[in-house]
């Protein structure tokens, strides 16, 4: 528009050139340019199930004209058969609920003991002193190599798996929250000192808030991390539980409940996942308008 | 000059004696003075990095483990507004006013001074949804609200646009004369120094080498004649030229 009327002013117009701008339809004309979106484009609504969908067809084809053996991989149907018997006579139910209390209460454990040990190692100089060199000693053993270990010290026993969980979850809730209190805000620190708050009002209303998004980061890892712990401590010696299952399973060649578990391990995962996404944007209202 | 006799007569705000301030092994303060009278309003110009902060920090108490010497006499009662708002993006407007407020009824004296502002419709706000002048607004609310003796700005109006800078100097204006705090603002803006301040001191090699009374005359001719008058001293003072002067204005 703006070239238009510079052209017109001067009167030396390109007739060609005005020809091709008169030949387009007015209401395109005026229409304002819109610049070509970049980006991956539009969401579809469920499209996130696009994927594992498109998955599950390929294995029913693939089951259903004999591509794939029986022995390594059930078809989709038979799964769904042998899970609905499991559940029925109770074996599913009863073994869920035995793995879902190992992780609750390890990941119960890990959280206090990581958000406790953090708020101490980033709070005081003593505190961290005193913590936070053995805590990176124990994370740099594989969590893994300190079973045996446990196992001699505490049995076989539900203790000794609950703790295994805890062990390996408190880890991220504890450096995620640690960080999340040292690496409060020079800035607020300063406004703290201007607005002459006590050591109380300083924790309450600056510091904590501050480093909240960090724990809530470690328990999005620690919860990912509880899951991983209950399938070693169950497969390494149990039983009872989903674990259990799925070494009974293999001895006895039954692809299908192997599957299945895979499936409700899938579902714990992703459930929790979500839970715990919930609850961050519960927590901290303040992030969501940044992200709309 | 009526105000020349209120700074006789009581005891000055602000007392500072041979302050001294040094990063390593530069002086950035060297040992000034500075007297400030009971809402009395002092613009404080400089180049950047002349130690204008330096000096506020160390008014403000915020300059821990910063080597130096000097006595330095301020009230209990001193509020900063710095060039970032500085609001805790956690909590609501209002409730970044009230924090650390004593007293009684706090949040009716922070719904007050957000009343001030023009904030009121903004109180419930989280601070990350409101523009530039608004967060900035807030914070002016929130060092109001505790009835400062004294009150010290870093480039409070930096980093908004013309308008809006505009739009907050009268508004700065308006609630100094409403609570009467002694001010001390940096800027480098000469302008808006002349404009806002009784007084104006420029810092440059860490001492006061400007120390003027504004003393604008109402009537509006001989107004702008002191105006280019000051404005003219005040640039020279920063190591602006005639020649460069005369090229822009
Ligand atoms: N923490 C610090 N450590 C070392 N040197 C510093 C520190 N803070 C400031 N300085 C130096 O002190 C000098 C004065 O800094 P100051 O921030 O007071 O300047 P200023 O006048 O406020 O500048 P501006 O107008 O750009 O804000 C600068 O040369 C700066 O480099
Ligand atoms: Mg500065």
């Amino acid at each position: 528009m703006a070239d238009l009327s510079l052209t017109g002013g001067q009167g030396v117009v390109d007739p060609a050139w005005l020809k091709l701008a008169r030949s387009q339809p007015v209401g395109v004309a005026d229409k304002p340019r819109r610049r070509r979106k970049l980006g991956p484009g539009r969401p579809i609504p469920y499209g996130a199930t696009l994927g594992p969908v498109l998955l599950l067809i390929l294995w029913s084809i693939g089951s259903a004209t004999g591509y794939i053996d029986d022995r390594i991989l059930s078809a989709p149907w038979t799964v769904a058969t042998t899970g609905w018997e499991l559940i029925q006579d109770g074996r599913l139910q009863e073994n869920l609920w035995t793995s879902f209390q190992r992780s609750f209460w390890g990941l119960f454990w890990g959280i206090v003991a990581g958000a406790s040990l953090g708020v101490i190692a980033g709070l005081s100089r003593i505190g961290e002193y005193l913590v936070d060199g053995p805590i990176q000693i124990k994370r740099a053993i594989p969590a893994l190599a300190l079973i045996p270990l446990l196992m001699l010290w505490f049995g076989i026993g539900e203790g000794m798996k609950i703790l295994t969980i805890a062990l390996i979850t408190f880890a991220p809730i504890y450096i995620q929250t640690h960080d999340g209190l040292r690496s409060t805000d020079a800035r607020f620190i300063e406004l703290a000192e201007t607005l002459d708050l006590s050591n109380g009002q300083f924790l309450r209303h600056v510091v904590l808030p501050a480093a909240l998004p960090g724990f809530l980061l470690g328990l999005r890892f620690g919860v990912t991390y509880s899951w991983l712990a209950l399938v070693v401590v169950e497969q390494v010696n149990a039983t009872s539980g989903l674990g259990y299952m799925i070494n009974l399973a293999r001895t006895y060649g039954q692809t299908e409940v192997i599957i299945l578990c895979l499936a409700v391990y899938a579902a714990l995962g992703l459930s929790s996942d979500w839970l715990v996404r919930f609850i961050t944007r519960k927590a901290l209202p303040w992030r969501k308008i940044l992200a709309d | 000059m009526a105000q020349d006799s209120g700074r006789l007569n009581q005891p000055p705000v602000v007392e500072v004696r041979g302050l001294t301030r040094r990063y390593g092994a530069r002086t950035i303060i060297d040992g000034v003075d500075l007297d400030i009278g009971r809402g009395e309003f002092v613009a404080l110009l400089g180049r950047s990095g002349s130690g204008k902060s330096t000096f506020l920090r160390a008014l403000a108490g915020l300059d821990h483990g910063v080597p130096g010497s000097g006595r330095l006499g301020t009230p209990d009662a001193v509020s900063v507004v710095f060039q970032d708002a500085r609001l805790l993006p956690w909590k609501r407007v209002v409730d970044n006013v009230t924090l650390g407020l004593n007293g009684q009824t706090p949040r009716e004296r922070a719904l007050h001074a957000l009343a001030e502002v023009e904030l009121t419709a903004r109180a419930q706000a989280w601070p990350t949804q409101l523009s530039g002048g608004e967060q900035q607004r807030a914070a002016l609310a929130r060092s109001l609200v505790r009835e400062p003796e004294l009150l010290l700005l870093d480039e409070p109006f930096g980093a908004l646009d013309a308008l809006t800078r505009l739009r907050m100097q009268a508004l700065l204006l308006d609630l100094c004369a409403r609570h009467r705090p002694a001010v001390l603002l940096v800027t480098h803006d000469v302008d808006e120094a002349i404009h806002l301040a009784q007084r104006v001191l420029v810092l440059d090699e860490g001492r006061f080498v400007v120390d003027l009374d504004v003393g604008l005359p109402a009537e509006a001719g001989a107004r702008q004649r002191r105006f280019a008058e000051v404005r003219g001293q005040l640039l020279s003072s920063l190591g602006v030229t005639g020649e460069e002067l005369r090229r822009v204005a």
